[in-house]
């Protein structure tokens, strides 16, 4: 077995007496999809946001690549480490132009000066061409973001996250207020980004996370109520419970 | 590289704005010096000064706009870094003096021989170098700001709160620079200035000097600003004004993004404050007032935040009009620069320059919608 | 010294002339009286001291008025008198009973003279007489006089008299007072010390100026070492009641901040709206004041001490009214664009300035203070004013009264709701812009209400706002936004700090650094001291 990309070792976090997230641990392997479940308020989003630095757990470790504590680091130093996320509402620069947007979330040096005197590579024009094409983005590329569907900006935004060429994926219900067609294309890209990037999907769209078939992973009040595939986690008794007995 | 860098970012508006400043460069020194006074074409030195005062506070606006319209940081403390520049200029001018003062002491100003104090503080040496000086305008508003962002953005202050300690900044300075005993001439500020660079300050070859200067460094602190918000770095600056933890979880350093700016606009403040302060002749306290930043605020929302040519516009226009009632009815201005506050905010959330960008748009709009609107029209009539 | 235990004497005298007529005196004085008519200094004494044994208190203005040199002999009957000059000669007065005895020629009479160790025996019976006058404060002032001259020469009259003295008070000031003329003489140690002792229970400055002599005087090195203890304990005590004031001062700074936070503390804090105009709605209420009290001078200046009481509501009404107004006419537009509100209302300041001035003028208002509000008392060693005094019991009320109408009535729970879910309090039929424009006006009033209280503290001119505002923001930003309570703390405490810092850094610095200290505190805890926490931060 190998080592896993990412460990979280019994992570708390509490709000003015809430427990957002009690005593979590979580392993994602290199190259897996993940989907992650729960009801509102089980810690999903609190969840991201510890693991990207937003929020600093009271208990608790969480480590990338087997030895960097990303409990200690700054957002965008783990941004840097390779972890993108998308945020549950589509999160884009609106002022911008859909190229623009993916200029900026190209893998490239962050420095302050090295953003002054950059210029466009060859390479990197060949790399936003190849981004637009996945996320049929091309025909609008001179598009301010504003200006985009919001299943576009959806879109736009996975792709900046592809730009950003992470090792591992934090996307927060990428589907919501998408079509039944675009509902099943996002499925398909997902799953033809794992392999090479590990994903974990936050998701309430039960058909969405049939479609990615893979395993899920079922949150409740902040801990881990179950793991497994879709259909062994919808037959868990506990699971029924909590999904129904709201 | 530093050409291409510094060019890439001229649009058409930067273009017609510099022609316009390399026009009053000619033009107003000429006007001012070699055309006799009886022409109509003859410009008074009155009038000079109060262009170069017009162009020092478009630098200011400037400054402004680099982070307000572009970082979205509403700096209410700009005003503190303009000053800081012009009592750096001060002190030299105040050196320069000489033993020509009323107390005739070659070392100490006046103010300080007044207060009985014996030697100079050890602060006020090596401004008798104008180069020294010159340093000094761009240094000591650029630390004051990279300490102050360094702390303010480090820890996350934002929005308005970041704007009411800017404002606590400026005020805490108003009240320190009142104080006798830090040795800036109190009250009274600095003043009285004889020459620069060994030229009589009143003499008006001198202003005129004085003036190019002006439009010199405001075009220097255009093509700047312009090559920074044009590059990569200054798209970034955009998307952290508009989404500031997207730019984060991007893998950007918010903080360092920020902080450029910041003290780069700290630095253009500065040496605006030094270009004013010989032309007006007087640099005090009042400089470093509330209400004199946030005024300089007020000019770049009319002229319309986020573009480089609406702050300058908006400096010169607001300040022209100020002239202008405090000439004719001095008791409307204050309801008149009010006013301006609330319909700016109100109707006129872009500027001037926006305005016009958005009539234009809309008229472009209109003609295309009148163009398909008759041939439909055409069509439904045809048989 | 000498002057001042005289100037007590005679003021003592003084009170005794004033009584009512003693025709009592016993039948035998104007003949001891008679006595001092003699030439010879020791016989003169032996005369003094006869008289000053009848312990009457109408030997008094007799010895007194041989001390000033204005008692005579006359020649023609050798009668004792007093001469006062007129013109060229004397006018002559019976020394008892201050009867007029008529003019006499220059010559008619002789001067009684003395010389300095009668001048020591007189004091000491003068100071004897008033230490048993029948009259409890003489007799307190007497002693205070001892205290003051350190006249060994007293320690055998203050024996006496503290052994015949039934006011506890008075006393305690007759054992200090002989203790203190203890440490002016070449007593034992033991007798020495105890006297420190006494000196050291008092505890004033007094009794500090007085130990510090005995340290810096030849004395053995048990006294100086106790004197020195004593010193320090005296000292101990000063500073605590110097920290007291300072803590009086700040509490009274922060009221003051208070009352001109606590608006803001509603319109920024609770709707979240940036008013740079806050400082202009005091001002309005100040001048609200001035006008109520303009119609109380000119039609019922009998009622003047009630006109602050009408000014309250006058000042609230209009304060809030115009608040509405702005509410209405400018902010609504502008909900959810913070730096745009701010800017707005920065602009409506200036117009609300300038409006003032246009209306009355820029120079100061008077605005006046009710008898009620004047005047100060002393409570232990500090002095408290009844005008500060009143205003730190009115900010405390309308942050109570706040505070209930927020939490007990059915219009602060809709404040309440609209604040934390606008979306939701509107589908539950809540009309969200009237509770706006309300909540607005509320925080509106209470700055008006401020004015009404500054007004008595403060300049009342156009710019009185503008020096307010900064303050507040300060205030609710370190208070943390959106926590009523956090505002009382911080307002409370940077009161304190401020008034703390004065003494040592002086009015100005001491603000720097204050301000200094504020700004490097957002920078620690952004959301100030009682921070809300947690994810309905970031909505």
């Amino acid at each position: 077995m190998t080592d896993p990309l990412l460990y979280l070792d019994g992570v708390s976090v509490s709000f003015d007496g809430f427990k957002a997230l009690n005593n979590l641990s979580l392993m994602i392997d290199p190259g897996e999809l993940r989907a992650i479940i729960g009801p509102n308020g089980a810690g999903k989003t609190t969840m991201m946001d510890v693991i990207t630095g937003k929020t600093r757990p009271d208990h608790g470790t969480v480590m990338f690549e087997g030895n960097t504590d990303l409990t200690k680091l700054k957002e965008s130093t783990i941004a840097n480490l390779g972890i993108g996320r998308k945020f549950q509402r589509p999160t884009v620069f609106e002022h911008h132009t859909v190229l623009d947007n993916l200029e900026l979330a190209l893998k490239n040096p962050r420095g302050v000066f090295s953003g002054l005197f950059y210029k466009v590579s060859e390479e990197d024009r060949k790399r936003i061409e190849e981004l637009l094409d996945i996320t049929k983005l091309s025909p609008k590329r001179d598009v301010v973001a504003g200006g985009l569907a919001h299943g576009e900006k959806q879109w736009l935004e996975i792709g900046m996250l592809l730009a950003q060429d992470p090792k591992l994926l934090l996307v927060d219900e990428p589907v919501a207020g998408m079509t039944d067609a675009e509902t099943e294309q996002t499925a398909h890209l997902l799953r033809a980004i794992s392999g090479k990037h590990s994903v974990i999907v936050v998701e309430h769209d039960m058909v969405f996370v049939r479609e990615l078939g893979v395993k899920v992973t079922v949150l409740h009040e902040g801990s881990m109520l179950a793991e497994g595939s879709l259909d062994t986690v919808s037959a868990n008794q506990q699971v029924i419970d909590v999904y129904l007995g709201r | 590289m530093l050409t291409r860098f510094l060019l890439a970012g001229l649009d058409t508006k930067a273009w017609v704005l510099l022609s316009v400043l390399a026009v009053l460069a000619v033009a107003v020194p000429f006007m001012a010096l070699a055309v006799p006074p009886t022409s109509p074409w003859s410009l008074s030195m009155l009038t000079v000064t109060l262009l170069g005062k017009y162009f020092c506070y478009a630098l200011l606006a400037l400054s402004l706009d680099l982070v307000w319209g572009y970082c979205g940081i509403l700096s209410l403390g700009h005003g503190a870094f303009f000053a800081l520049g012009g009592y750096a200029m001060g002190m030299y001018l105040m050196r320069q003096i000489g033993s020509r003062g009323v107390y005739g002491n070659a070392e100490l100003p006046d103010f300080m021989v007044f207060l009985n104090w014996k030697e100079l503080p050890w602060y006020w040496h090596g401004f008798d170098m104008f180069p020294f000086a010159a340093l000094m305008v761009v240094l000591i508003p650029g630390v004051l700001a990279f300490a102050f962002g360094w702390f303010a953005f480090r820890s996350r202050v934002t929005g308005v709160y970041l704007s009411i300690i800017t404002q606590a900044m400026t005020f805490a300075l108003l009240l320190a620079f009142f104080r006798n005993d830090m040795g800036f001439g109190g009250n009274n500020g600095l003043t009285d200035f004889k020459e620069i660079l060994g030229y009589d300050i009143q003499a008006p070859a001198t202003r005129a000097g004085l003036f190019v200067a002006t439009v010199v460094a405001l075009a220097i602190g255009y093509i700047l600003a312009s090559a920074v918000v044009s590059s990569k770095y200054g798209k970034v600056l955009v998307a952290v004004r508009d989404a500031e933890s997207r730019v984060r979880f991007l893998g950007y350093d918010v903080e360092k993004v920020k902080l450029f700016a910041w003290t780069l606009s700290a630095c253009m403040a500065g040496v605006a404050g030094a270009l004013y302060v010989p032309q007006v002749g007087i640099i005090n306290p009042s400089e470093f007032s509330p209400a004199a930043s946030i005024e300089a605020v007020i000019w770049v929302a009319v002229g319309g935040r986020g573009t480089l040519a609406g702050a300058v516009l908006g400096a010169v226009i607001v300040n022209y009009g100020k002239t202008w009632f405090t000439g004719v009815l001095p008791e409307v201005w204050l309801f008149a620069l009010g006013g301006l506050f609330v319909l700016v905010t109100l109707f006129l959330p872009k500027g001037i320059l926006g305005l016009a960008g958005d009539l234009r748009q809309r008229l472009a709009a209109r003609r295309s919608r009148a163009a398909a609107g008759s041939n439909a029209a055409k069509e439904a009539t045809a048989p | 010294m000498r002057c001042t235990i005289r100037r007590l004497l005679i003021a003592a005298a003084l009170l005794i002339a004033a009584l009512p007529p003693l025709a009592a005196y016993a039948a035998d004085l104007p003949a001891l009286v008679r006595g001092l008519g003699v030439s010879n200094y020791d016989e003169l004494d032996k005369a003094i001291a006869k008289l000053a044994e009848t312990g009457d208190p109408a030997v008094a203005p007799v010895l007194e008025a041989l001390q000033a040199g204005d008692l005579n002999l006359r020649k023609s009957d050798g009668a004792v008198v007093v001469a006062k000059r007129a013109g060229s000669g004397w006018d002559l007065f019976d020394p008892l009973t201050g009867a007029a005895l008529g003019p006499a020629e220059r010559s008619a009479v002789e001067r009684i003279r003395i010389n300095n160790a009668l001048r020591r025996s007189l004091g000491a019976a003068l100071g004897a007489l008033t230490l048993m006058s029948p009259d409890p404060a003489v007799r307190r002032s007497a002693a205070e006089a001892v205290f003051k001259s350190r006249d060994p020469a007293g320690i055998e009259i203050l024996d006496r008299a503290i052994a015949k003295e039934t006011d506890a008070g008075i006393r305690t000031a007759m054992q200090r007072a002989r203790a203190a003329a203890v440490l002016n003489t070449d007593a034992p140690e033991a007798e020495k010390l105890a006297a420190i002792e006494i000196i050291a229970a008092r505890g004033d400055r007094d009794g500090l100026g007085l130990l510090n002599t005995v340290v810096n005087a030849t004395a053995p090195d048990a006294v100086k070492a106790a004197a020195r203890e004593a010193i320090g304990a005296i000292e101990h005590r000063l500073a605590l009641w110097a920290a007291a004031q300072n803590l009086w001062y700040g509490l009274s700074l922060g009221s003051v901040l208070l009352l001109a936070a606590i608006g803001l503390a509603v319109t920024f804090g609770v709707m979240g709206v940036i008013n740079m105009a806050h400082g202009e709605m005091v001002m309005i209420g100040a001048y609200s004041t001035f006008m109520v009290q303009e119609m109380f001078r000119a039609y019922a200046p009998g009622l003047f001490d009630l006109s602050i009481l009408v000014a309250l509501p006058v000042a609230f009404v209009v304060a809030g009214g115009i608040g509405i107004i702005i509410e209405r006419g400018i902010i609504r537009w502008l909900y959810g664009r913070p730096l745009e509100t701010l800017l707005a209302t920065w602009g409506l300041s200036l117009m609300l300035q300038q409006a003032v001035r246009s209306l009355f003028g820029p120079s100061n208002r008077e605005v006046g203070a009710p008898s009620w509000m004047s005047g100060a008392f002393e409570l232990g060693g500090l002095t408290i004013t009844y005008g500060r005094l009143w205003i730190v019991v009115f900010a405390f009320a309308v942050f109570a009264a706040l505070l209930v109408a927020l939490r007990r009535t059915s219009f602060g729970l809709q404040i309440r709701a609209v604040t934390q879910n606008r979306r939701m309090a509107s589908a539950m039929g809540i009309r969200t812009p009237q509770v706006d424009a309300l909540t607005f006006g509320l925080g509106s009033g209470i700055a008006g209400l401020a004015g009404v209280a500054l007004s008595q503290i403060d300049n009342v001119s156009p710019n009185l706002g503008q020096g307010y505002i900064i303050d507040s923001f300060m205030v609710v930003v370190f208070g943390g936004v959106g926590n009523l309570w956090g505002t009382l703390v911080g307002a409370l405490t940077l009161g304190t700090i401020n008034k703390f810092l004065e003494p040592y850094a002086g009015a100005v610095l001491g603000k720097i650094l204050v301000l200094i200290f504020i700004i490097l505190f957002i920078q620690r805890r952004p959301r100030g001291l009682f921070a809300l926490r947690g994810r309905a931060v970031e909505a």
